[in-house]
């Protein structure tokens, strides 16, 4: 899933080069991932939205839950943990260092996510 | 199978529901209609377990919860605590199998533990998942359980029967639904071991110990090693909670029964994308929830009956 969503990018990266030149150096940013900053993963339907997420390092990411009952958000090697995210809380965490970062709610552990750091 | 409907009144929807269930020798069934007398039902069948013992089980309290499928929580524990102490037969101790609270909030303990001071018996816990959220049950078991070892899970002997409260909630980050873990499953084979096979045995936890729906995380994943050592007694009564409603289950001398939780009821099985709170009219609200009766009937079946709040 992941290698088809880089290589689809990677294509229409290209294409976009090959058409327009100079405009290809945009095309070719927006097959990286979002400059360091902010970043939203949406809960809802005991969902996590997108289920994979790619930052750059430094970035704060941020879990909002839509849905009434209450979630969390931790990696199996504990990297990171969230206390309990009510519906309509939010936890935000930094990821500083790149790698790929596992997660899951352990309230309802069906619920799985991912966020690439780069 | 036997059923009895001795209490049928009419065709009121408030309608109360009662299920017994003999754990090694069958199971009872039985709805009464008409206007809600879980006392009185209650009080007929104490007088044929009049020579056994009696405990409670209640479950998924879930302080804190104040959403549209119940904003009072506290108020339908306190409902729950009412029903027990108005037992014409005094439970023996009572069993709280998790969920006490909603998001493992010290405030939300500190509520719990204030309103469940009404109970005058014993209260032996375990902790559901949402007791543990964040912090591995430390505040729970501080909290409910201050004098066990590492593990939280523990057994003790009453009214000739053997408790075993066990914990199936921490395993959740790495299991895709509840399990005991290698450590307690030793701990309870030797726990086990030595006693007869006629001692009627309890098991009380959060997560069904048998796979009603392993998708929804309704499910222990290594329950079938737990009764491997289970299985040799003529009476096993396992009691959980976790999914807010009546499931039974007997297979040869083991009885599965999941319990009423006191908060919220939750969907059937897959019924719907999710599980969690379900909401339904406010005056049906109390006609989901309850608290369990177990009668142990000498010389060693285990009766159980749902009351509900209605």
């Amino acid at each position: 899933m992941i290698n088809f969503l880089i290589r689809r990018g990677f294509v229409i990266g290209t294409a976009a080069f090959l058409a327009l030149g100079a405009a290809g150096a945009i095309a070719q940013q927006a097959q990286q991932p979002a400059a360091a900053g902010e970043a939203e993963i949406s809960i809802q339907s005991f969902q996590f939205v997108p289920a994979i997420l790619t930052v750059k390092a430094g970035t704060a990411v941020t879990w909002v839950n839509h849905d009434e009952e209450p979630h969390n958000v931790v990696s199996p090697n504990r990297v990171f943990r969230s206390k309990a995210i009510d519906g309509g809380e939010k936890f935000t965490t930094v990821f500083d260092k790149p790698g790929t970062y596992d997660y899951l709610c352990a309230v309802h552990p069906h619920m799985r996510g991912k966020i690439i750091v780069e | 199978m036997d059923t009895q409907n001795p209490d049928n009144h009419g065709t009121s929807r408030r309608g109360l529901l009662k299920c017994m269930a003999w754990a090694g020798t069958g199971m009872v069934w039985t709805v009464a209609g008409g206007v809600p007398r879980g006392l009185g039902l209650g009080e007929a069948f104490a007088a044929t377990a009049a020579d056994g013992f009696t405990f409670v089980q209640i479950s998924d309290s879930h302080i804190g919860f104040n959403k549209e499928a119940n904003p009072d929580t506290n108020g339908t524990l306190q409902a729950a605590i009412e029903r027990i102490t108005k037992l014409p037969k005094q439970p023996a101790m009572v069993l709280h199998t998790g969920d006490v609270t909603h998001l493992s909030k010290p405030e939300e303990f500190d509520t719990a533990a204030q309103l469940l001071k009404a109970v005058k018996q014993d209260i032996h816990y375990v902790p559901g998942e949402h007791d543990v959220i964040g912090d591995d049950g430390k505040q729970f078991f501080e909290r409910f359980a201050p004098k066990l070892k590492t593990g939280g899970w523990y057994s003790f002997d009453q009214g000739g029967v053997h408790f075993v409260g066990m914990v199936n909630v921490l395993t959740f980050e790495t299991a895709k639904a509840g399990g005991f873990g290698a450590e307690q499953l030793e701990w309870l084979e030797k726990d086990l071991k030595g006693r007869t096979d006629s001692t009627p045995i309890v098991v009380f936890t959060h997560v069904p110990m048998w796979p009603i729906y392993p998708q929804w995380g309704w499910a222990t994943e290594d329950a079938p090693q737990a009764l491997s050592y289970l299985k040799r007694f003529g009476s096993v009564t396992v009691l959980n909670g976790h999914i807010h409603q009546i499931v039974q289950k007997v297979e040869g001398n083991v009885s599965y029964q999941t319990a009423f939780s006191t908060a919220f009821p939750q969907p059937k099985a897959g019924e719907g994308p999710a599980p969690g709170p379900m909401k339904v009219p406010a005056d049906k609200l109390r006609s989901v929830l309850g608290i369990r009766e177990i009668d142990i009937v000498p010389p060693k079946s285990a009766a159980v009956t749902d009351v509900s709040l209605a």
